[in-house]
């Protein structure tokens, strides 16, 4: 069983699951963020911005994140010259490569927390928001003091799905050279085919480690803090 | 709770039965083609000059080794079935009866002796570098403070890495095509992996007198036919097979349509082939 202390020394394995959760991590904050703000759109009374939210989730949802991400270097990055990073360090290619890959995922699960989001605004009964509306609320303090607060709530098990699925996309990030858990299980079968099954079976358990205890919190945190009707 | 955790664990163990019956249907359904009269061979689709696939057509330097060496087991051309062998799979399709034999640029290492059976080399290649064709780099020792490119998961960059330059900075793609593309619009210096994979690149049509191969090898790769673990009845032949290719000439003729193209260099005490493992 040496592999395993391989794992540990030689290829350092739990680096690669600390670059894992950043990504996962960082993503997960800026497609939040993102995704709010596409939510608001969608449900927004202004024509011009639901067109806009419907489009950006339409189409970055259903374009696959391989692209996505090889986008985000190919494209960006090489044709376009937009680096996330200073040119000049020493570490340019791999802090770019890390935001790049961060920016990549962060712009596809938004569109996935604008859905999640917006399901929880469709529990909010429309009485809320006529309530609010007619102590004067203007559109956004209605969203921000009524609606979205509930809307939230109803949304945690929908964003913990999205959070979960978020972790084990973050391994795509490979394909453009960020070494997360997956680039590094690549160099391990690559150099140790003799073990195959035993490495697969490592970076299995790392996930496991990292979404199940996710998907209990946020449940558990779907039952405790919904709003009851 | 308890339901519900039981309810989870049959769903797991459903899906687990539907991953084994999975593989199941693809080692039988394979493993009884290969029997007979036709052949499966496994090679590289992304390899130009090398094994490429290019809509049904199948090209390369591995192709046509391939072609002849079955040609000589008693397969006909029209009844080989090539199948692509990614790196990371190749010992599970020889092991898995998958494929009968690999040409995919395989090189012969002791590790991985542990687990196939290895007939050739029919090709002696070397890592080199990949730079655009105005490029002042001569060799790996240039490489310091400049960005280098290789595949994710292959050891060719960190060879380089750790031998030559340490302050190298190494960008990983999935694929070579991608480093290419990245050579060609200046955001890295150079590419690295074995001289034979960079001639294929250099001289690719879209890439001719862009970039060159720098000719510095630094290290020697034996590609070998990867064979199922103790088939040593098909390895004679195999080697039977490669020795006649080269006295025939066929084996340059090969050569020549494949990368004699790109100016390629291969080391002459090498290649072709003279001498052939014995067979274990």
């Amino acid at each position: 069983m040496d592999v395993i202390s391989e794992f540990f020394s030689e290829y350092d394995g739990l680096q690669a699951f600390r670059t894992t959760i950043y990504l996962t991590l960082l993503s997960a904050v800026f497609a939040l963020l993102i995704g709010t703000v596409v939510a608001v759109m969608r449900v927004s009374p202004v024509r011009v911005l639901q067109v806009i939210g419907t489009a950006y989730v339409n189409i970055v949802r259903n374009t696959p994140l391989t692209l996505v991400i090889v986008f985000c270097n190919l494209g960006l990055f090489l044709q376009l010259g937009v680096a996330l990073a200073n040119k000049d360090s020493n570490t340019f290619i791999n802090d770019n490569n890390f935001r790049l890959a961060v920016l990549g995922l962060s712009v596809y699960h938004a569109s996935f927390v604008a859905e999640a989001i917006r399901s929880g605004v469709n529990t909010v009964p429309l009485g809320q928001a006529e309530a609010a509306r007619a102590i004067g609320l203007p559109f956004l303090k209605t969203l921000r003091y009524v609606v979205l607060p509930q809307a939230f709530r109803g949304a945690i098990a929908p964003l913990g799905n999205v959070l979960i699925a978020l972790t084990k996309n973050s391994t795509v990030a490979s394909v453009i050279g960020v070494t997360e858990a997956s680039a590094v299980m690549k160099v391990m079968i690559e150099n140790r085919p003799d073990v195959l099954f035993i490495v697969f079976g490592i970076f299995a358990l790392g996930f496991v480690i990292l979404t199940l205890p996710v998907g209990v919190l946020f449940t558990s945190m779907s039952k405790r803090l919904a709003v009851k009707r | 709770m308890r339901q519900r955790i039981i309810a989870a664990l049959g769903i797991a163990g459903l899906a687990a039965t539907g991953l084994v019956a999975c593989g199941d249907d693809s080692g039988s359904g394979s493993g009884s083609s290969g029997g007979g009269e036709k052949v499966t061979i496994g090679i590289k689709y992304d390899q130009p000059g090398i094994g490429l696939k290019e809509g049904a057509k199948y090209t390369g330097m591995d192709v046509d080794v391939a072609t002849y060496v079955a040609k000589e087991l008693g397969y006909d051309e029209k009844n080989i079935t090539f199948k692509e062998a990614p790196s990371a799979q190749r010992e599970t399709l020889l092991a898995n009866g998958q494929v009968k034999m690999i040409f995919a640029s395989y090189s012969i290492t002791d590790a991985r002796k542990e687990k196939v059976s290895f007939a050739g080399p029919y090709l002696t290649a070397g890592q080199d570098l990949l730079v655009k064709a105005d490029s002042d780099i001569s060799g790996p020792d240039g490489l310091n403070g400049k960005r280098l490119c290789s595949v994710t998961g292959s050891t060719s960059a960190q060879k380089v890495k750790d031998k030559f330059a340490k302050t190298v900075q190494l960008q990983e793609y999935d694929t070579y095509s991608k480093c290419v593309e990245a050579l060609g619009a200046g955001a890295i210096d150079a590419l690295t992996t074995d001289n034979t994979i960079l001639a294929g690149y250099a001289s690719q049509e879209a890439n001719k007198g862009k970039f060159k191969v720098v000719g510095q090898t630094f290290s020697t790769e034996r590609y070998g036919v990867g064979l199922k673990k103790g088939d040593t009845a098909t390895c004679t032949k195999v080697n039977d097979a490669l020795k006649k290719m080269v006295d025939s000439g066929e084996w340059q003729k090969a050569f020549d349509k494949n990368l004699g193209a790109s100016g390629l260099k291969l080391d002459p005490a090498t290649n072709p082939p003279k001498t052939f493992d014995t067979c274990a």
